[in-house]
């Protein structure tokens, strides 16, 4: 099966999903290519065990995001067969496209595959899994953090191909982030804070305690529509963002069926919440019935004792 | 003037549990049917789009006859174009068919802009807006949270976010904006229960994607509750020693 990578990549580095969208790849008997945007993260790419090629993608389009004019040098640069992206923001649009392109069917957000091109993904932000069949050329977005890494050590060989597309998006102005804090989509431990925690201003505590663990902090759809101070790119859930991190604390949080659609494939899972009763504790790994006021400080000096 | 083309998708409430019944997801069960929360942001956008430039917004929406509501919902708030995308015998339908379908009624409309959720709260895929953009040869500017009547769009990005511009035709996809959602007066829910859908079919080629069925996520196996701030130690040496996670 011929498969062909679109690389993940963060400013110019290769993101660590890439390796996992490889494993992947090779779980099905492929040697596939990974396309660069840009010649971004190739080196990188290349040193991925079970990469047959790097194929820099090089053209006047890279240096600004268009999904369409990425997906236009892609798809010239791609030979046929499957081709897979991640499940981020820019990979679903671009990989969409691609598909669009070729009239072949695209499957996002998959959390399993396997041979023949059986794949699952969750549909009701994970509140049930859909699985399907494609028999023939698809394109598929992986989710991160659920496909084990490739190893290191490869040394696939690597080419520089010349391809742009038209961009029609133009940037007029980048504005930095507020805060330099780590986004929830992006961090491997998520302190989240619900309405539990009695004022935005309590939030204080999470972002200390997120500090010491290099953790992001998220917040449950009640706290987000109830103060102005905690914004929506916070929020963790079905209608916020959807998260897989190796250890997500929630903290004040009942546990509301659209907040657990969005944690509830978080590999540990630790519950504080003064209510024994809350539904939250049903899929905590580690549940503590207490106030936050009691236990946070406490969490705070053991974790600082342990790092 | 600017023709705006919103696609709105009904979903489940997002409270709704979701069960499976015999390797499908039991929709009779569903007692609330809703617009897609991030559709209806697109729609804010569009009207307050169309309100400050002028010219008008076509609903479009692809579902069987209860998607009906979500085309009543838009006329109560002023929609008179509304337009439901549907054959009988269409199931199951996959990511080609269900975007040229909306590629033919956006035509039809002589849509200048499409806005629409960033993804619907059921299938949660996100492909519509950028595949449809590209059966158009669109561009497509996505998870967009801020939009305003001269045509400049805020979106996120690694380093935070960035205001860009596009020229027409274009796809917009929204996530949550800052945008209050308005709700119909008397007077729209009676103009609802008069307005006119047009429904259209429409020729979509075969699906290449075979339907094995749904299922309920894995249960994590029960884990332990312990009883106040005390066992707060036992928890984090756990964390460390049994997780592996700190």
């Amino acid at each position: 099966m011929d498969i062909t990578i679109i690389a993940e990549t963060q400013g110019d580095n290769l993101h660590p999903v890439t390796s996992q969208l490889v494993g992947a790849a090779t779980s099905l008997g492929a040697s596939p290519t990974v396309l660069c945007a840009g010649g971004a993260g190739a080196d990188a790419a290349a040193g991925i065990a079970g990469v047959g090629k790097v194929l820099s993608v090089v053209g006047d389009c890279f240096s600004t995001f268009d999904g369409g004019a990425w997906a236009a040098a892609f798809d010239a640069a791609a030979g046929a067969g499957v081709i897979i992206g991640a499940a981020s923001a820019q990979g679903r649009d671009v990989v969409a496209r691609i598909a669009a392109r070729r009239g072949v069917p695209v499957v996002q957000d998959v959390v399993a595959i396997s041979q023949g091109l059986t794949m699952t993904h969750p549909i009701y932000s994970g509140k049930a899994m859909q699985e399907v069949t494609i028999g023939g050329d698809c394109a598929v977005t992986l989710r991160s953090n659920t496909f084990p890494p490739a190893g290191d050590g490869g040394s696939a060989e690597s080419a520089t191909v010349q391809q742009s597309g038209d961009v029609k998006i133009a940037v007029q102005e980048a504005i930095a982030k507020a805060s330099a804090r780590l986004d929830v989509s992006d961090a491997d431990i998520i302190i989240s804070g619900g309405r539990g925690m009695g004022s935005p201003d309590n939030f204080e505590h999470l972002y200390s305690l997120s500090d010491k663990l290099g953790a992001a902090v998220g917040a449950s759809r009640a706290a987000v529509d109830t103060w102005d101070e905690i914004p929506h790119s916070m929020q963790v859930g079905q209608t916020g963002k959807t998260v897989n991190p190796s250890l997500y604390i929630a903290v004040g949080i009942s546990g509301a069926i659209q907040h657990l659609a969005g944690m509830r494939t978080s590999k540990y899972i630790v519950a504080i919440n003064k209510d024994p009763e809350a539904p939250i504790f049903k899929i905590a790994d580690y549940g503590i019935v207490s106030t936050w006021e009691e236990a946070l400080p406490i969490l705070g000096d053991e974790i600082a004792k342990i790092l | 003037m600017v023709e705006i083309a919103v696609l709105l998708k009904q979903v489940p409430d997002t409270n709704a549990k979701i069960v499976v019944v015999n390797g499908r997801v039991d929709e009779s069960a569903i007692a609330s049917w809703v617009t897609s929360p991030y559709d209806e942001y697109a729609f804010e956008a569009a009207l307050q789009h169309t309100e400050a430039a002028g010219g008008s917004v076509t609903a479009i929406t692809l579902g069987p006859a209860r998607a009906d509501k979500v085309l009543k919902d838009a006329a109560a708030l002023g929609v008179t174009k509304l337009v439901r995308i549907w054959q009988d015998d269409w199931q199951d339908l996959d990511s080609n068919q269900v975007q040229s379908a909306l590629a033919n009624a956006i035509k039809a409309a002589g849509a200048d802009l499409v806005y629409c959720g960033k993804q619907s709260a059921d299938r949660n895929q996100g492909s519509t807006g950028p595949g449809v953009a590209e059966i158009l040869g669109a561009a497509c500017i996505t998870e967009v949270s801020e939009s305003d009547s001269a045509g400049s769009y805020l979106r996120p990005t690694a380093s935070g976010s960035e205001r860009v511009t596009v020229s027409s035709p274009a796809v917009v996809t929204f996530t949550k904006t800052q945008h209050e959602l308005r709700r119909p007066n008397v007077r729209g829910i009676m103009m609802a229960k008069r307005a006119q859908i047009e429904v259209v079919g429409g020729d979509v080629s075969a699906s290449q994607v075979n339907f094995n069925g749904h299922s309920s996520p894995a249960q994590k196996p029960p884990g332990k509750t312990y009883q106040g701030s005390d066992s707060v130690p036992e928890v984090v040496g756990l964390l460390r020693d049994e997780a592996k996670v700190l």
